[in-house]
């Protein structure tokens, strides 16, 4: 019992970790119908800046100042990359951004090296905070969860009770609506591109020296973001939340279970040839499977509820 | 008759230069190098089917290529053990094409219900997934060192045993001819013009009597039969395939072929895929940077000429048809332009080669060869020079462009004005 | 039963607002039937309805004796029934003549066939210059769609949707945004392609109106508040104070 609660616990800061990204990406599209497929490369930009500027200073001084830099370099790239292609329509607005993932994570290799950079716990962290039935639970983990908390709170009552919050769920609803209303959309949107990265850039700054700050984080982790946001409904705050618990629990259980799949089969009464090709659909277990939960769930609701869990618009 | 040989013509031209390649380019590099290119082409042709005709834009169209791959090696594999029917190596292909078929239609039936950014998230999921799973199942895909095979089967027609390099070549030439011409004609089928009417406008098409969602399955499907094909084709070519050829990386590549080559004309492709390949296969040897520089160029492309290499050409084509000599007045202002460009790349190059160099910190005992010339990137000589040349070709960019917009817009305004015939 | 097509309790509501509140109406075979009504009053969205663009939310649609309510799209424009767009709705990059000819592909069955070139498909060919000179694209049929003036698209957006030879037409405000001569040659384009048909129009346009309709309905605030002849409407006091002589231009 006590393991099952570790698991979730693991599980629910994945996904929290999940909707950190998730939460950018969503605001984007909504507001620009633009999918960013950069948004894991400013995540890692995050963790890179936050590894540079704890090496200089102090890792306080990071995770303030890593997202607002990363923001800012979101907010130039619209500026100045895809603005310009906004003409071309939405699938060339996301052959950008796939160009520009290309090109982030080529400069992240240039800049630091291919090879892992050494991007610790602050020592203050390192610690555990508690230890319950033989486990450790660690200050840092918590604070993670507590930062991805807190800023969960913050974007809802930006959203919520704020004027810019207003003019964002106004245009996530009726986008030519607010543009009559006489508001600047270019500057409104180019600070939303860069907001949104910004989010993920704190995600890197507090995920990075867990998950590991390398080159292919961006690749590894992107991919599950977007299967985030499509199994939570494109445009949907709350079902990208939603999601990513989901498949944050769902792949720690995995994980941690460890279930052989063999056993399944057999109870099913399936026999399988233990020596032919199919031999590993014996073998393989839910923690080998793991990585391809999130895209078997992905093509299970695209064949049951093709709009995602809360998704309302078409795309 | 004479338009039946004049549109002959370009077919028989291609046939002859495809016959005649390996006996320009002899050495062993160049036939290996011609071999994937010519796979490629026809991987590219069939990506393009569903970006520039029918207006899907997929992250994961390698899988189709990738299976088909796997299933060659493991067919020929099993043909050794004699636990399946034999086939001709010459016909293998076709196999690798029915595979790439079967998932296509199979995958296709679930992805294509929607177009557009949800299409691409989901082709992107699907490409994971199976390059997740090669690392998960070991006997079918055995993980990142991939399965291997011997093409040679034994004698075939005409004594072709596939054995030499050159044999393999000319499999590859024909089938590429074959999918090329298919493909081509596809395009001109009732399922090709409607595939492009999707294309433009998908909602008015449910209005003249054609489910969106069907043609697009329909292109999905057939596209992933030719996919199927250049994938098998690679697996006789490489004798090997691995994760890489399913996973997002062949993808973005032959994505980035077909871009940069001009998705919406039908050369586009083979031009893309020629040129990159051609360009990945020699400079990866010489930097490090080379996906950095496709990288920007891909962006580059979508951001400037949207049209891509072909797009370019083809702008001018209404001129050249109008009056070959309204293309006169173009040459010194696309010069300057080119000059321009060339010298702020130079610059760019240089200073891009020398950061790499100073960060891969290990190659402290070899030189830095710029263009010939010995740079150090520990002093600040050639960093100012690089970033001088970089610096003055923007400004000249910027001066020259102007001039070679005018030049065209004048000569297409002449060209227009011209009464056809 | 000679109608062409029979509205019954027709009604269509988005969310909390009701647009269709109960619409009933036969519109008989072979005869021009005109739309009209002040702006909103819903008639694109009737439009959307009998086509097949979205569902009704109650009431029953009927083309000849087929039930089409709920229909898709695409299965009630093979059974004959086709429509124009307000907004010009065509194939940007395509040819004009490559917009007609989809437009009648599917009609001479040639469907999803991709083992036959369309060059060589002798009916299609010939359908597609006829309709391709009766609105008068013929000698600008190599021009992508994009580029053509906006009469012109406007004209081919008529042309795709009868290339098809839809026994049944509905066109939606064909003739908004032109000029005077425009607005004539329109006029007869529409009468001779609606021949032996049946034509449903909107039209703002009143001259427009009297000259083609045999019947003509008024639609006002999702309800049809008339339907009779040109010469019953003019007649009509309450279409006059509903509509005609307040919102007619």
């Amino acid at each position: 019992m006590e393991s099952i609660i570790f698991a979730m616990f693991n599980g629910v800061l994945y996904g929290m970790l999940l909707f950190l990204l998730a939460s950018g990406l969503t605001l984007i599209f909504s507001m620009m119908g633009v999918l960013n497929f950069a948004h894991a490369s400013f995540f890692m930009l995050g963790a890179y800046f936050a590894y540079q500027i704890s090496e200089g200073l102090n890792f306080w001084a990071a995770l303030f100042v890593a997202p607002v830099i990363v923001g800012l370099v979101g907010a130039g790239v619209e500026r100045w990359g895809l603005r310009p292609v906004h003409r071309y329509g939405h699938v060339a607005e996301l052959l950008f951004t796939f160009g520009v993932a290309y090109v982030i994570e080529e400069l992240v290799q240039m800049i630091w090296g291919r090879v892992p950079v050494p991007y610790e716990i602050p020592e203050l962290m390192s610690g555990a905070l508690f230890t319950w039935q033989g486990f450790d639970y660690s200050i840092y983990r918590v604070f993670m969860l507590v930062v991805s908390v807190v800023i969960f709170v913050a974007l809802f009552a930006l959203l919520t009770y704020t004027r810019i919050g207003l003019i964002i769920r106004a245009a996530v609803s009726d986008p030519v609506h607010v543009a009559t209303l006489g508001h600047d959309i270019p500057r409104i949107f180019m600070w939303t591109f860069g907001f949104g990265c910004a989010l993920a850039g704190v995600a890197g700054v507090v995920g990075g020296n867990v998950l590991g700050t390398e080159p292919a984080m961006a690749i590894q982790l992107g991919p599950i973001v977007f299967v985030v946001i499509v199994i939570g409904g494109l445009g949907s705050l709350g079902g990208a939340l939603v999601a990513a618990l989901i498949i944050g629990v769902v792949t720690r259980l995995a994980i941690f279970y460890d279930y052989g799949l063999g056993s399944l089969f057999l109870s099913l009464g399936l026999e399988i040839d233990t020596a032919g090709l199919l031999r590993d659909f014996t073998r393989i277990t839910t923690a080998q499977v793991a990585p391809v939960l999130p895209y078997l769930m992905l093509v299970l609701m695209l064949i049951f509820k093709p709009r995602g869990l809360f998704g309302t618009r078409d795309v | 008759m004479s338009t039946l040989l004049g549109r002959l013509t370009p077919w028989i031209a291609g046939a002859a230069a495809l016959i005649a390649l390996p006996h320009v380019f002899t050495s062993g590099f160049a036939l290996t190098l011609m071999s994937q290119i010519g796979l490629l082409i026809v991987f590219a042709l069939a990506y393009n089917m569903l970006l520039g005709q029918g207006g899907m834009l997929s992250f994961g169209h390698a899988v189709y290529f990738g299976l088909a791959g796997y299933f060659t090696i493991h067919y020929l594999n099993f043909i050794y053990e004699e636990q399946v029917p034999y086939i001709p190596v010459t016909l293998i292909p076709l196999l690798g094409g029915l595979v790439g078929l079967f998932f296509g239609i199979l995958i296709g039936y679930v992805s294509t219900r929607r177009a557009g950014t949800t299409f691409a998230m989901i082709s992107l999921g699907f490409g994971e997934m199976v390059t997740a799973l090669t690392l998960v199942l070991v006997a079918i895909f055995n993980g990142e060192d991939g399965i291997q095979t011997d093409r040679v089967l034994g004698e075939e027609l005409f004594g072709i045993t596939y054995g030499p390099n050159i044999e393999v070549y000319y499999l590859i030439a024909g089938w590429c001819l074959v999918c090329t011409l298919a493909m081509f004609l596809l395009t001109r089928t009732p399922f090709g013009r409607i595939s492009n009417a999707v294309r433009d406008n998908p909602e008015r098409v449910e209005f003249i009597g054609y489910s969106s969602q069907r043609i697009r399955w329909l292109a999905f499907s057939l596209s992933s039969f030719f996919a199927g094909i250049a994938g098998a084709l690679h697996a006789v070519n490489i004798e090997h395939v691995g994760f890489e050829q399913v996973s997002v990386i062949q993808s973005g590549l032959v994505l980035f072929m077909v871009y940069i080559g001009g998705a919406a004309t039908f050369v586009g492709p083979i031009i893309g895929a020629t040129l990159l390949y051609f360009l990945q296969s020699t400079l990866t040897g010489v930097t490090e940077a080379w996906v950095l520089y496709l990288g920007v160029l891909f962006v580059g492309v979508i951001m400037f000429f949207p049209g891509g290499l072909a797009g370019l050409i083809s702008m001018h084509q209404p001129i050249w048809r109008a009056r070959a000599r309204l293309l006169a007045p173009l040459l010194v202002p696309y010069s300057r332009f080119l000059a321009a460009l060339i010298v702020c790349v130079l610059g760019c190059i240089g200073l891009i080669e020398m950061l790499y160099f100073r960060s891969s910190r290990l190659s402290t005992e070899t030189e830095l060869v710029i263009y010939g010339v010995e740079s150090d990137p520990f002093s600040a000589g050639p960093w100012l020079i690089f970033a001088a040349a970089a610096g003055l070709g923007a400004f000249a960019i910027r001066k020259t462009y102007p001039g070679a917009v005018s030049a065209w817009n004048t000569a297409i305004a002449d060209a227009r004005a011209r009464p056809l015939g | 039963m000679s109608s062409a097509l029979t509205l019954a309790g027709l009604r269509k509501s988005f969310g909390a607002a009701e647009i269709i509140r109960g619409v009933d109406l036969a519109v008989e075979d072979g005869e021009r039937h005109a739309i009209i009504g002040p702006n909103g009053a819903g008639k694109s969205t009737l439009y959307n309805l009998i086509s097949g663009r979205f569902p009704p939310s109650a009431g029953r649609i009927h083309l000849y004796d087929t039930d089409i309510t709920g229909k898709k799209a695409f299965d009630i424009n093979r059974l004959g029934l086709t429509r124009s767009f307000q907004v010009t709705n065509i194939f940007a990059r395509l040819s004009v003549l490559d917009n007609v000819r989809c437009g009648c592909l599917y009609a001479l069955g040639h469907r999803y066939a991709w083992w036959k070139l369309v060059g060589r498909l002798q009916d299609v060919n010939e359908q597609t210059a006829s309709i391709l000179r009766d609105i008068g694209l013929w000698e600008k049929r190599e021009l992508p769609a994009g580029l053509l003036s906006y009469a012109d698209q406007r004209a081919l957006e008529l042309g795709i949707a009868i290339a098809g030879g839809a026994n049944v037409i509905l066109l939606d405000e064909p003739t908004a945004g032109m000029s005077h001569s425009e607005v004539e040659q329109a006029v007869s384009l529409i009468r001779r392609i609606s021949e032996g048909k049946t034509l449903v129009i909107v039209e703002h346009d009143m001259g427009v109106v009297f000259d083609l309709a045999d019947r003509i309905s008024v639609l006002v605030y999702g309800e049809i508040i008339a339907t009779g002849t040109p010469g019953e409407i003019r007649a009509s006091t309450a279409v006059q104070e509903a509509y005609l002589g307040t919102g007619a231009s």
